[in-house]
């Protein structure tokens, strides 16, 4: 039967097919959907983990136990997870083990452009890299039966545009992998310096061992087109060459990353008089190219930033792009912003109001740094808001304390700010941290975390107590607010801030985008009473526009949360039925 | 393959804001290009540009079984149909329509939060400005009628219907796909939905 899959779900397809039993992850986009496809499997046990170290534990662990297993995250979830990376390395596997790692080329959900292939070389691991969905259901079950032959993780690259596209997937039965047996062996598994000294040396075996594979691997193909020009591409980046450049070119087309075939290219050398290496973010297979002493064009004709497209190649190699028009007006910029009724709304508009210093954190709370709320001041990576904002305070001293708040959410906080709360408790900062509970992960979609009460699978489950946790490490201000309530969250900020010792404000009211949450009827604005003082228009709710001098609410967007009602001086927005005719 | 050996690819643009449904429309249409037994990709955009902001999605599909789809992105001047369930989206992604290409656009305006906080201001006559560059323009309400089939969440659906006049596929296929795609107890107001669409799309 054939389906046209997202290319994450058919990553997903491709560990059923494989037989694999074992996937724990944290979400993030754009990886989530590997794990939320594969989760609808009932023979493949998944878990939303912690954060991403948890998670390549926990896929380590079910290797060694005999599973099959995978963990899956986006590029920077790769920093977190690169501790146990490297040393698995080391370790290899009992049953095979595959990290699925999303790079997002283009930053469409993203803090930065890291580029992973830098994770394999550096962590000597094997690494495919398919160009569409069949290719990423092939490839994720080459890489266990790779991972069980060569006794290593295997590394799956995807980049947001292969992730996150449909094409067409034949599907395949499953094939049972029978639960391997378990050797205790130190020598292998327990990495102390007297047994991890040699299996350096067996890693450095095993990447020639691999280099030898990848010459005549059926992945790493070289298609002779009897040009003088060649192309190395692999991913989403073949595609667009094969899209400009059809066959005009020979192609040496790369389902391995790491480690390279570097007969193919002395190969697709000697048949070309001039090779281009079109890769997107770093030059990793032009320098390997350059340092083997074979002549690449590569980042003197494509950029090192950015997502490539056919456009993007057409243009750098000087092919002609199709005529195009457009308006002369300038079209204003549409950026994202939080929803309609979002929680989070409340309170960055009180964080603004008060004028503090924000040390901000990665989820949907993020587009609290845009206008008209502006309220963030910094965005690092996962918990960093906590554990900066701690810095920020023993530089600052008093000073700081007094106008200066942490905002994190649930899942976030959960995921690496705890460590950085327990940090404020041991070494008193007088710091204020507010976590933005909203009862579930908001940027990646909606996914389960271990404050929510629910698993992956939608069973019920223990949940983080937050304000036991908190308590738990040493916090003794704790307190609970609804951020639909600007006055309450307003004077718990001010009191917070004054207090002399370190607290905690949980701001708790689910994400208005949850099937559970009930939404109350559109407010109106009554035309008599605004006297078009654009009040309303601070708190950057996509539902309220203003026309012809007076505030307008759209009842199609509106979800009745009523946080613009209190900014109304002249109480002009409310319910249709309260308000006198 | 279609001409001379050539790769006959069409392409769809789908574009409009973030939450109103042009994931679903991607979905139907790559669907309905799947049953038709075409090669197809859709390229789709999770995450945060989904949170009210400008969204675009691609559909990519082969003219005959023959064709194969390589890039699941369209860049400019490559467009054959620009679908747009905003009209300040239908002006700002013109440009990757295809010279000759069709414009099948809602008519209703959306505030981005740049001109909400009046920053910057919407372009009054937008639409007419669209008209003016020589491409074929189909405007229709489909907040209206969408409203009329039972549902403002159902635009997506009304602008499929009109799409589906515009593309080589049997009124069947479109209505068997979005009876596969939409929950069980919305299949009645999404085919009136689509019925509203296809036939102000003529």
């Amino acid at each position: 039967m054939k389906e046209l899959l997202l290319g994450n779900e058919a990553v997903a397809r491709g560990l059923y097919e494989a037989g694999v039993r074992v996937v724990s992850s944290y979400p993030g986009t754009p990886s989530t959907e590997i794990t939320e496809a594969a989760a609808k499997y009932e023979e493949i046990y998944c878990e939303w983990a912690p954060n991403e170290k948890v998670a390549a534990e926990v896929a380590a662990g079910a290797s060694l136990g005999g599973a099959r297993s995978l963990c899956a995250m986006k590029h920077v979830g790769l920093n977190v997870a690169a501790d146990p990376l490297f040393t698995l390395s080391y370790i290899g596997v009992n049953a095979g083990m595959v990290f699925a790692v999303a790079d997002d080329p283009g930053l469409h959900s993203s803090q930065n452009e890291q580029d992973s292939r830098n994770y394999a070389i550096g962590a000597k691991l094997p690494m495919l890299e398919p160009a569409d969905s069949a290719e990423c259901r092939d490839f994720a079950k080459l890489a266990f039966s790779l991972s069980e032959k060569f006794d290593t993780p295997v590394i799956l690259r995807l980049t947001t545009r292969v992730s996150h596209s449909r094409s067409v997937v034949e599907l395949q039965p499953r094939q049972e992998a029978p639960l391997l047996p378990y050797q205790k062996d130190p020598s292998k598994n327990v990495m102390l310096p007297a047994f991890a000294g040699p299996k350096h040396k067996v890693v450095e075996q095993r990447t020639e061992d691999l280099r030898k594979w990848a010459e005549t691997c059926e992945i790493n193909r070289l298609e002779d087109n009897g040009s003088s020009v060649g192309v190395i591409a692999a991913g989403a980046v073949y595609q667009y060459a094969k899209e400009v450049l059809g066959d005009s070119v020979s192609y040496l087309k790369l389902g391995m990353v790491n480690p390279l075939p570097e007969d193919l290219i002395r190969e697709l050398a000697a048949k070309t008089k001039e090779i281009y290496v079109i890769e997107e973010l770093d030059p990793v297979i032009e320098n390997h190219c350059k340092v083997m002493g074979i002549p690449v064009h590569g980042k003197d004709v494509f950029p090192r930033c950015g997502e490539f497209s056919q456009a993007v190649i057409a243009r750098c190699m000087g092919k002609e792009l199709p005529a195009s028009t457009a308006v002369e007006e300038t079209i204003p910029v549409r950026p994202p912003v939080m929803c309609c009724g979002c929680p989070h709304r409340g309170v960055f508009y009180t964080l603004k109001k008060n004028k503090v210093y924000v040390s901000g954190d990665i989820g949907c709370y993020t587009l609290g740094a845009s206008a008209p709320l502006s309220a963030m001041d910094t965005c690092i990576c996962m918990g960093a808001s906590v554990s900066a904002l701690h810095g920020y305070n023993k530089a600052k001293g008093a000073e700081g304390e007094k106008k200066s708040v942490a905002v994190i959410g649930d899942s976030t906080f959960i995921h690496s700010g705890i460590t950085g709360l327990i940090d404020i408790a041991y070494n008193q900062s007088n710091s204020v941290v507010v976590v933005l509970d909203n009862s579930i992960t908001g940027m990646t979609g909606h996914q389960q975390n271990p404050t929510t009460g629910y698993t992956i699978k939608g069973d019920p489950t223990s949940a983080v107590d937050l304000e036991a946790l908190c308590k738990a490490v040493g916090i003794r201000r704790v307190r609970v607010c609804d951020p639909y309530d600007l006055k309450a969250l307003d004077s718990a900020l001010k009191e917070e801030l004054e207090a002399e010792e370190p607290s905690v404000i949980i701001s708790r009211r689910p994400c208005a985008l949850l099937k559970y949450v009930k939404h109350n009827p559109p407010l109106e604005v009554d035309a008599a009473k605004c006297i078009g003082c654009k009040a309303c228009l601070g708190i950057g709710c996509p539902a309220i526009s203003f026309k012809e001098g007076k505030a307008v609410v759209d009842h199609t967007q509106c979800v009745g949360c009523g946080v613009c009602t209190g900014l109304c001086p002249k109480g002009a927005i409310g319910k249709k039925e309260e308000r006198p005719e | 393959m279609s001409e001379k050996g050539k790769n006959a690819v069409k392409s769809v643009m789908i574009v409009g804001v973030g939450g109103q449904g042009t994931l679903l429309a991607s979905r139907v249409l790559g669907s309905a290009m799947l049953q038709k037994g075409v090669d197809v990709k859709v390229s789709e955009v999770h995450g945060m540009s989904q949170r009210g902001g400008s969204v675009v999605t691609y559909v990519r599909y082969g003219e005959t079984p023959e064709d194969r789809v390589y890039s699941p992105v369209i860049e400019r001047g490559e467009a054959d149909v620009l679908l747009a369930f905003e009209a300040l989206e239908a002006a700002r992604f013109l440009p990757y329509l295809k010279k000759g290409g069709t414009v099948v656009v809602n008519t209703q305006q959306m505030d981005p939060m740049p001109v909400i906080t009046g920053a910057a201001q919407y372009p009054r006559d937008i639409l007419e400005k669209v008209k003016e560059q020589g491409v074929h323009v189909l405007a229709l309400d489909a907040l209206a009628l969408a409203e009329k089939a039972g549902s403002a969440k159902a635009v997506n659906v009304v602008l499929i219907g009109a799409m589906a006049q515009h593309l080589s596929l049997p009124r069947e296929v479109w209505e068997e796909t979005i009876r596969s795609t939409v929950p069980e107890k919305f299949i009645n107001m999404n085919l009136q939905a689509f019925e509203l669409g296809f036939t102000t799309g003529v």
